[in-house]
């Protein structure tokens, strides 16, 4: 028996994928705010990617200032809504929370930071504005939080910005790949459209930069140029019967997703391959489109997952079943999917080796890939001088986001390899400041 | 079981607990409610000359997510007919005959309190209440807290209320007063049989920032209130000590301010009451806590072997003495216990900032360490600590001298400067002042905190 019906309808849809962390109410933000110590030099501050002084905000909160709350937020962090919703707040703030340690329910910042910006973003409340011009132009690649934040923050030095976009909306994965019951498109919108009104940059979309002529191009307009491209498509496994239909990476299974919600079928089987935080989301999401078996296959052990354990723990609650030790072989089927033939694995001083004579198929309808995203190398390699390293992460500054063409710019998932909305937003501010240092020499 | 009864100045009562004259004792039918779920007694809302009251008439003082820690009313005595409460009065004393049922009172002239005295009487009521505490609107007209701040006045309306009264007669003391004990000794001299306090303090509870006006708010425009609710009982406690422990005044008292609990409650009696009244705890939460208020005091008296109130009463009063009695060489220092501390590091900016720099912090842990010679053992940290027994003041003298002020001014021992052993100046180190913008910066605004105030370096740790 399937956890969830298929959802049929927006609102079934909506039921079926209800927001884990919902947007509080005025009571619930001034009771979980009266909770919080404001504690000195706070640990929770300290666990922020972005450094957003939560004790501050919080008591804002709690006297009742609450759009000096969303400027605290929005000082430090331009995706300051999405990630009070899409925060691992788990392994962040909330897990650096002092109250842990007395083994008390942690305060509920990602929800209290969700609270003070929503209001704004509802209101339409001005709060920022651009510099003064300063008649120096950047071009943004990419409207993902890299993206969106770094125009954001040069807008506000005074820079005319362009961004290019390859997709029909901004925001990047957090609009096409995070896991909907964690924000709604709505949500995610609201906000770009806030920052946008705010801050006035021109976004371009459909306009994926792709040819050294429109690099060319951009070099020759703008002043500088900011990559915040992302990673790219779902790794292929090379497996044999890959290409058989319903195998899907999982990155384009969710962005079918989070376009068309209830309008996606999935299969009533589903093998989702890989253990990290993308198969978790990949599994559960299957699940709550109304698949009647969900199977998680991992090559190593359950221990060796690289997703987090609430995570996981959030698969499992909705029916998703673990396999482990187990590596695909083979896609079977004829024209559809039919199974995944495995290979039973060991782990053995931290390495995998199969097990000869062990091999099983495993029937389903339907394959999801979540085996990492891959680099975008090929449209980097377009840029003359820049450099990558082994693992085609792009080689830039930490502290300016120079990369080794000095024309460019990088933060973000391209930056760092794949790591969460606020990371790529903190990075992307403080590159915005590495370009602005650069072309105030 | 201890034997929770009382004999109040003469009135009887099944427990301490009285409801204070207020809206819960509006009507017969809120003082039978009471009595059916456990009180012991009430004090009727005061009778007197006819009033009309305004509409909007409370108003709160929250703290954080706390409701009402504080109340402040602009409401005047009883609006309902006095024939209607007299007849209530006959008829609750006719079901309950063995609570006490005491009438408030507030009137004007010598006949007027004649009268009123004698029709309460008739009605049954148990006793009497003197009403010279309200602080708004019957003061403006000469009556309530007008009379409480005028000993002689006092002294006068309770001699005509004496001449007539067969019943105890308690006179209630306003706190809008410098000496609370003047007009309780006034009352005294008057012939009274009991005083209670405190009644409700001048306040202004807070003013609305969008029509500037103070709370409540009658057509855009407001008065001073009375406060009242937890937030006074530390106010109410010591007026209630100074009077147990005014040498002549030598009267019952029924303790009133603050009473929530069977805490609040042993306390006053500690303090020396003998009853207890409560208004804003049942205005906020309705009857029902007394079932909490009983089985609390209760539950004490088993433990702590007292069989009886009047066992408990004033248990207190010998402990509290004046700063100059007290011993100067008792010496407390803080002490975390590490285990339990979460790190949250409210002692070492309370202490930084707020009082002898006792505190520091160490590298590479949250937990914060005390500098012996710094504390002063003034109790700070402790008391911001959010977690329970975590940082526990120790006794650090070894508990063999005992010196006070009073004996050292006796033996013409006091300091004439700063060096003394227990003055401010010695062996407390104090940084520098520039330091609080040189090397010692870092402990204003930590770490990302000042970045995040616009600055662009983080200033470093000396
Ligand atoms: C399935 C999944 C779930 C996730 N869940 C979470 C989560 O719950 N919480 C969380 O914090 N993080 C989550 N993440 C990670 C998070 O989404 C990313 O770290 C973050 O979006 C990175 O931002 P970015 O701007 O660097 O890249 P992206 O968000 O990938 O944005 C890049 C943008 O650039 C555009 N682009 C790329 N190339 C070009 C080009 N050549 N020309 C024009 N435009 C181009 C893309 O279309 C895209 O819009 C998840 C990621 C995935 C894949
Ligand atoms: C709305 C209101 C009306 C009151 N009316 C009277 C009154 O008529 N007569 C009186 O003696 N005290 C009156 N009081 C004072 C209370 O009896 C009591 O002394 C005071 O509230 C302190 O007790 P508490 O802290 O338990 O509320 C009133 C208090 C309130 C809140
Ligand atoms: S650690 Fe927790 S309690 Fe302390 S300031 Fe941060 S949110 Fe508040
Ligand atoms: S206040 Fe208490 S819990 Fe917080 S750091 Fe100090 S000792 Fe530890
Ligand atoms: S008792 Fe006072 S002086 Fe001593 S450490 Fe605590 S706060 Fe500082």
């Amino acid at each position: 028996m399937a956890e969830f019906s298929t959802p049929t309808t927006e609102q079934q849809f909506a039921e079926n994928f209800a927001q884990l962390k919902p947007v509080m109410n005025r009571t619930e933000a001034l009771y979980e705010s009266s909770r919080c110590l404001f504690c000195f030099d706070a640990p929770c501050i300290k666990a922020c990617p972005s450094g957003i002084d939560i004790p501050q905000f919080i008591r804002q909160i709690n006297s009742g200032n609450d759009t000096g709350a969303a400027r605290t937020i929005y000082e430090a962090n331009y995706f300051g809504n999405a990630c009070g919703k899409v925060c691992p707040t788990e392994v962040l703030c909330e897990g650096a929370c002092v109250y842990n340690l007395q083994e008390v329910k942690p305060i509920e910042i990602g929800r209290l930071q969700s609270f003070a910006t929503t209001k704004v973003i509802k209101s339409g409340e001005k709060l920022f504005g651009p510099g003064t011009d300063n008649g120096k132009k950047v071009a943004v690649i990419g409207a993902g939080p890299a993206g969106i934040s770094a125009a954001c923050e040069l807008r506000s030095l005074g820079y005319g910005v362009d961004v290019f976009e390859a997709k029909a909306q901004p925001s990047g994965l957090t609009v096409y790949g995070v896991a909907p019951y964690k924000i709604t498109n709505e949500e995610t919108l609201a906000e770009m459209a806030y920052l946008q009104a705010q801050f006035g940059y021109n976004v371009h979309f459909n306009s994926a930069i792709s040819s050294r002529e429109e690099l060319e191009k951009l070099e020759d307009k703008y002043d500088a140029i900011f990559l915040g491209i992302g990673l790219g498509k779902t790794n292929e496994l090379g497996l044999p019967g890959e290409d058989k239909i319903n195998c899907t990476g999982a990155v384009e299974f969710i962005a079918e997703l989070r376009q068309h919600q209830h309008k996606v079928a999935v299969g009533r089987r589903v093998i989702v391959l890989g253990g990290g935080n993308t198969a978790m989301d990949a599994a559960s999401e299957s699940s709550r489109l109304g698949a009647e078996n969900v199977i998680l296959a991992y090559r190593r052990a359950k221990e060796e997952m690289g997703a987090y354990e609430f995570e996981y723990d959030l698969a499992k609650g909705v029916g998703v079943k673990g396999m482990f030790n187990v590596a695909p072989v083979e896609i079977t089927g004829n024209g559809y999917v039919s199974g995944v033939k495995f290979i039973r694995t060991e782990t053995k001083d931290g390495k995998v080796s199969e097990i000869a004579g062990s091999e099983f198929v495993e029937p389903c309808d339907m394959v999801i890939k979540a085996t990492g995203q891959a680099k975008q190398t090929e449209f980097l390699s377009l840029i003359p001088g820049l450099k990558l390293d082994g693992k085609g992460r792009i080689i830039a500054n930490a502290h300016t986001g120079q990369t080794s063409n000095p024309k460019y710019f990088a933060s973000g998932d391209a930056w760092n390899g794949g790591a969460e909305v606020v990371n790529a937003a903190a990075e992307a501010k403080l590159t915005a400041r590495g370009i602005h240092a650069y072309l105030s020499k | 079981m201890p034997d929770l009864s009382i004999n109040f100045a003469g009135i009887k009562s099944p427990n301490p607990f009285w409801l204070a004259s207020a809206p819960p004792t509006n009507s017969g039918y809120q003082v039978m409610k009471a009595f059916d779920a456990g009180w012991g007694g009430a004090v009727w809302k005061t009778l007197g000359v006819p009033v009309v009251n305004v509409s909007s008439r409370y108003g709160g003082v929250n703290y954080r997510d706390k409701r009402l820690v504080g109340f402040n009313n602009i409401e005047l005595i009883s609006d309902r007919p006095l024939s209607h409460n007299l007849r209530e009065i006959e008829e609750v004393k006719k079901r309950f005959p063995n609570h006490a049922v005491i009438a408030s009172l507030m009137v004007q002239s010598r006949q007027e309190w004649h009268d009123i005295v004698r029709q309460s009487q008739d009605a049954g009521a148990d006793g009497f209440e003197l009403n010279f505490g309200c602080p708004h609107g019957m003061c403006e007209r000469g009556m309530g807290s007008a009379v409480g701040q005028e000993p002689k006045v006092l002294q006068m309306i309770v001699e005509w209320v004496m001449e007539v009264a067969q019943k105890p007669v308690i006179v209630k003391l306003t706190p809008n007063i410098t000496d609370i004990t003047e007009p309780a000794m006034a009352a005294r001299r008057a012939g009274a049989d009991a005083i209670s306090l405190i009644n409700t303090i001048q306040s202004i509870v807070g003013v609305d920032l969008d029509q500037y006006a103070p709370y409540p708010i009658v057509d855009g425009k407001g008065t001073n209130g009375g406060y009242c609710g937890p937030a006074v009982k530390p106010i109410a406690l010591n007026m209630v000590k100074n009077c147990a422990q005014h040498p002549d005044i030598k009267l019952p008292i029924s303790g009133i301010g603050g009473i929530e609990n069977w805490r609040d409650a042993v306390e006053h009696i500690l303090l020396g009451a003998s009853s207890v009244q409560v208004c804003t705890a049942v205005m906020h939460f309705g009857f029902g806590i007394i079932r909490e208020m009983t089985s609390g005091l209760e539950q004490y008296m088993v433990e702590k072997g007292f069989h009886t109130i009047d066992q408990m009463v004033g248990k207190a009063l010998p402990n509290v003495l004046h700063w100059e009695d007290l011993n100067m060489k008792y010496k407390v220092t803080a002490n975390i216990n590490e285990d339990k501390c979460i790190g949250c590091q409210l002692c070492y900016t309370a202490c930084e900032d707020g009082a002898h720099q006792a505190i520091k912090l160490n590298a590479g842990t949250r937990v914060p360490e005390i500098i012996e010679e710094n504390c002063v053992g003034c109790n700070l940290c402790s008391l911001v600590c959010p977690v329970e027994q975590c940082i526990t003041m120790e006794r650090t003298d070894d508990g063999t001298q005992h010196v006070t002020w009073k004996e050292r001014t006796e033996a013409g021992d006091i300091p004439t400067e700063f060096e003394d052993e227990q003055a401010g100046g010695r062996h407390h180190w104090v940084p520098e002042p520039s330091a609080a913008l040189g090397k010692e910066r870092h402990k204003t605004l930590p770490g990302k905190a000042r970045v995040i105030n616009g600055e662009t370096k983080v200033p470093t740790e000396a």
